[in-house]
């Protein structure tokens, strides 16, 4: 978001105001004449959707608030209202409902890409790290969010969780009481859950502001992951990206459309119709599918402590990636090893995902054990045994040599051909 | 081109060895699935099914669980059993609500109205596990979206494809044909009955429909199996009594966001033509 642009305020009004404050300049130099790398493909448009599905969930969330009771013997009712009552409330609440998963699917495929290319790599540790902080907050967020409907998953999900906090050795039992605002997950719980649930968003908001800052600051990576050298490595912005990502954008929507209005519960789950009856445990305690990795880690170590220390260590390493990579090459297109290593790691991944959805017994509990060690065995030996051992492919001088081949420089015999008089 | 080497082969071999460690036997029969008026992206409410579904949850199932969520005046409404105004005012009349305080600061009794919802079965839960054995016979009104059984991997994925998502009901009619003498060597707790698809089988809930009990006037056969079809039927549309405006919008949304999605495509690539040649 530098504030250097070659924007021309077109009339008087803006003229003034650009004297005053250059935040039209400021658009202008961030969405409009931005260099973006030339050859960014269709994985780069999961930033544009993840900024969309914020809007979408803050203003949905806005407008179910003015219908939703935060209050133990109201809110499953007052969800149900909505359903019923409230015109198009349906639409909004399966929108808001679902809208939670596709954020998390266009996160995690945002993520991946970042891990893929290596976009963590210098200069982007805190543009990376960031992101981080924006995911664990999306995480909470969505906890707190499936806490308000007050449905049995909601209350047993909100006790499993916060009980957590109760392996802290000493005053993990404090804390505990202390979150809940009782001894027992309820009324008290509920409303700070709802509370917080309201403040979460707008604090993404603002790291995410802080996320796109430090991505203008450091600039885009690409597939080639060698930095743009010429402006000849690059595109503006507007129109090139723009109608890129508009277009990823609406075919996402068409995906997200498909959950809302033909399977609008297929991601949730069935207990959670059930209004919260803290005297009745239900047979599994499941949380929503994009906790499951996690929740499969917790459940794979036998000690309480132990496995909440896995849990969050399974999260926070991410953090720490930029220098447990140990090789200079950043994209996996040119690393022969490491991209194999992605891809068994995309597999553990899904499938500590699956073993997370079943009960934690017999050969599940094998099978996640084998992942849980794997998934930390990825970050904390191979990758940085990789850099050492491992025979990258030789780099593009540039990203225009990437994509348009060694001829870059001399004009293809299609152009060539199109328009004879043109000389590269 | 992502080739597996054999490294990656070996230990994608160990995660699949795994995960079929992890496999067990079912230990339940999945409830057969049925034919539904209601399933997928253009399904719409069968009007006399959801009718005769009242008419048996009137009859039979009414005594014991309530339909707290539903107005009478929601019989009336499109998308549902499409009564009358006059028809649904009729059923309303037919129960008693509480209303009150009156000017002497007395709660009295009224005929229903439109407006009022469907008076639960039991003032409270206890009066309810009073009468029925210790348990609480559960509310009808998102019953339907309340009840499911596994699919298992990989019908779960197939499943947002086709759109299946009517395991509710199809548990539903199941378990009202599912009741059987328990197998031997199963001991039944006092006061329940075994039932092949409830999970654990013993319910405390007897065989509540028995063929020709509810009288149907449109032809449709008085057998059990036609009784569980109707309510579990009008259990969804109780459940969901705005499926078909989703599915209505959801078509209108998706033709689209596809028409859209198809221009910016074409527009981006006449954006993007020059941009693979060299400049």
């Amino acid at each position: 978001m530098s504030a250097h642009s070659t924007y021309q305020p077109s009339s008087p009004f803006l003229k003034w105001l650009e004297a005053r404050l250059p935040i039209m300049g400021l658009v202008h130099a961030s969405f409009v004449d931005y260099p973006t790398p030339r050859n960014l493909n269709y994985w780069w448009t999961f930033g544009g959707i993840l900024s969309f599905m914020l809007a979408v969930q803050i203003l949905t969330g806005i407008v179910l608030v003015m219908h939703y009771t935060p209050h133990e013997a109201f809110a499953f009712r007052s969800v149900e209202q909505i359903m019923r009552d409230v015109n198009y409330g349906w639409l909004l609440r399966y929108l808001h409902s679902n809208g939670a998963s596709m954020f998390f699917i266009a996160v995690y495929i945002h993520i991946f890409r970042g891990l893929y290319y290596g976009s963590y790599k210098a200069p982007r540790e805190v543009l990376w790290i960031l992101g981080v902080i924006i995911y664990l907050l999306m995480m909470a967020t969505g906890f707190l969010g499936y806490t308000l409907p007050w449905g049995q998953m909601s209350f047993w999900g909100a006790t499993v969780i916060t009980n957590f906090f109760s392996a802290i050795p000493v005053v993990g039992d404090s804390i505990v009481t202390w979150l809940w605002g009782g001894y027992a997950v309820g009324n008290p719980t509920l409303q700070r859950f709802f509370s917080l649930h309201y403040l979460l968003p707008f604090v993404i908001a603002g790291v995410v502001v802080l996320h796109v800052w430090a991505l203008h600051v450091a600039g885009q990576n690409n597939p080639t992951g060698v930095e743009p050298k010429t402006s000849q490595d690059t595109v503006p912005f507007t129109p090139y990206a723009t109608v890129k990502d508009s277009f990823m954008l609406i075919a996402f929507c068409v995906v997200y459309a498909w959950f809302v209005f033909y399977i609008p519960n297929y991601l949730g789950h069935a207990d959670n119709y059930i209004q919260a009856n803290p005297g009745v445990t239900p047979t599994h305690i499941v949380p929503e599918w994009y906790y499951l990795p996690f929740y499969a880690i917790l459940r794979a170590i036998p000690n309480k402590l132990l496995g909440v220390i896995a849990l969050f260590a399974s999260i926070l390493i991410l953090a720490f990636l930029p220098w447990l990579d140990t090789s200079r090459v950043r994209s996996a297109t040119y690393r022969p090893l490491y991209r194999q290593f992605f891809w068994i790691f995309v597999a553990v991944c899904l499938g500590l995902g699956w073993l997370g959805s079943k009960p934690a017994e017999g050969g599940y509990v094998i099978a996640a054990r084998i992942l849980t060690a794997w998934y930390f065995i990825h970050f904390l030996i191979i990758l940085p045994l990789l850099g050492l051992i491992e025979t990258t492919k030789p780099l593009p001088n540039s990203i225009t040599e990437a994509v348009l081949g060694k001829s870059a420089g001399r004009p293809s015999l299609k152009a060539a051909a199109a328009s004879p008089e043109h000389r590269g | 081109m992502r080739t597996l080497r054999p490294l990656s082969l070996v230990l994608l071999a160990a995660c699949l060895a795994a995960s079929s460690v992890a496999t067990r036997a079912a230990e339940q029969e999945p409830p057969p699935r049925q034919q539904w008026s209601f399933s997928g992206p253009f399904g719409l409410f069968d009007r006399a099914q959801l009718q005769r579904g009242l008419k048996v949850y009137r009859e039979v199932c009414q005594t014991c669980h309530g339909l707290t969520m539903i107005a009478f005046r929601n019989l009336a409404e499109p998308g549902g059993p499409e009564f009358t105004r006059a028809q649904a005012a009729a059923i309303a009349a037919e129960y008693q609500i509480q209303d009150g305080p009156n000017d002497q600061g007395e709660m009295f009794q009224r005929p229903g109205r439109l407006a009022d919802h469907f008076p639960a079965p039991f003032p409270n839960d206890q009066a309810a596990r009073a009468a029925n054995n210790g348990t609480v016979p559960p509310d009808f009104s998102v019953l339907a979206k309340a009840r499911t059984y596994e699919r298992g991997f990989p019908w779960f994925l197939f499943d947002i494809v086709t759109q299946y998502q009517e395991q509710g009901p199809d548990y539903i009619v199941a378990l009202m044909l599912g009741y059987e003498e328990p197998p031997q060597g199963v001991e039944l707790p006092a006061g329940t009955q075994y039932n092949k698809y409830f999970p654990g089988h013993a319910i405390a809930m007897p065989p509540p429909l028995t063929d020709g009990r509810v009288e149907y006037t449109d032809g449709a056969p008085m057998t059990v199996a036609q009784y569980a079809k109707d309510v579990a039927a009008f259990m969804v549309w109780a459940a969901e009594p705005h499926m078909e405006a989703r599915k209505r919008v959801g078509f209108q949304v998706m033709v689209f966001l596809i028409v859209f999605a198809g221009l910016l495509y074409f527009t981006k690539k006449k954006v993007w033509a020059g941009v693979h040649e060299p400049a």
